[in-house]
């Protein structure tokens, strides 16, 4: 009995298995996603912080304007959609949210077709993603190019006895509100946004290495369950930055 | 070596059918996502702003999270130790949280003092 290479179940770290179940590379990849958690806290984080440090206008969302002496409601920044010259607070965040989640599901159907060895459905699926990554991509340039262009009519601000007016938001001065508000916002979106670009980058090698077959020699398709997690996080972080950036 | 590579492309490959309980899983999952995030943009518009509407849009992330990271990552169904490994050093944020928005209220009491 003492010859037979039985691990029992209450002993996973005596050697001979994986103790958590998972390959590796897997593993691997669950602790760089908490490393990368752990950053993205600190920002968003240090954005509440900010925010707390910062006095919030009190007398009603349809009255606010914007100003340097309080934080900006954000549902009164983000009021664009293209094509259209009307004021539709939050709408276009709420495409990107969705657009982000559906890429989400195309990259756990890749996944699952990967599992069954079904090459032809690993690619559809994976283009489905690199296509919703980079419409995602394109809608946060146009995000940017508004706010750093600014209103039609800016916001006049007093500098050494001058009135001088400023028009849009970037790292030196914010039409909307306190600086540090723009600041935060080009760093979180942006931090985030080349982890999408990153993603999209990711997801082009997995889909090109399935079309030629390499998966299908090795047997399975790991490398597309490694990325999809890291896509999942992406997804998971833009859930964060919708919540406490846009809703809140 | 040259043996081997003379093999490769002789890879026999067994395609199993899709398997529908689990893609109903899948679409049922993101159904739960889109819904939340439709309540908490209804919610922005329709309820005052305070403490209860924060409050029910940190729950309804949290959701969101724990189906994402569950089901999508797969999270849920791992052992026991990859869970605790990813969730307890997670779980420190939360006085990171606490300690930084009472910093930023001292920051702000301080301020209008000044002022």
């Amino acid at each position: 009995m003492a010859t037979t290479a039985v691990v029992s179940n209450n002993n996973r770290w005596g050697g001979g298995v994986s103790p958590f179940g998972a390959s590796y590379g897997k593993l691997m990849m669950w602790f760089f996603l908490l490393s990368d958690a752990l950053t993205f806290s600190g920002l968003l984080v240090t954005y509440g912080m900010s925010r707390f440090s910062h006095g919030a206008f009190t007398k009603g969302v349809d009255l606010w304007t914007a100003s340097q002496a309080y934080w900006p409601i954000p549902e009164k920044v983000f009021t664009h959609i293209p094509f259209f010259h009307i004021s539709a607070p939050l709408a276009f965040v709420g495409l990107m949210t969705f657009i982000l989640i559906m890429s989400s599901v195309t990259m756990v159907l890749a996944v699952e077709a990967g599992h069954r060895m079904d090459r032809a459905a690993v690619q559809k699926w994976m283009l489905w993603t690199i296509l919703g990554g980079l419409t995602f991509l394109s809608c946060q340039a146009w995000e940017w190019t508004i706010l750093i262009n600014g209103s039609e009519k800016g916001l006049t601000i007093m500098e050494d006895g001058v009135a001088r007016t400023i028009f849009g938001a970037n790292l030196t001065e914010n039409e909307y509100g306190p600086q540090l508000f723009a600041n935060l916002f080009f760093v979180i979106t942006g931090f985030h946004g080349t982890h999408v670009l990153s993603g999209v980058v990711l997801n082009f090698i997995i889909f090109y290495k399935t079309t030629i077959g390499d998966y299908e020699r090795q047997g399975h398709y790991e490398m597309v369950e490694k990325v999809g997690l890291y896509w999942h996080f992406v997804d998971l972080v833009w859930v964060f930055v919708f919540t406490f950036f846009y809703l809140v | 070596m040259g043996a081997h590579a003379h093999h490769d492309h002789e890879v026999k490959v067994t395609v199993l059918p899709p398997d529908s309980a689990k893609i109903r899983k899948i679409w049922v999952t993101c159904g739960i996502l889109a819904f939340l995030t439709a309540v908490e943009f209804l919610l922005a518009f329709t309820m005052p702003r305070g403490v209860w509407l924060t409050a029910i849009f940190v729950i309804l992330t949290f959701f969101k999270t724990f189906y994402i990271v569950g089901e999508f990552m797969h999270l849920k169904h791992e052992t026991k130790v990859l869970i605790w490994s990813i969730i307890l050093p997670m779980s420190f944020v939360v006085w990171l949280i606490t300690a930084l928005c009472v910093e930023g209220d001292a920051i702000l009491v301080l301020r209008e003092w000044v002022k």
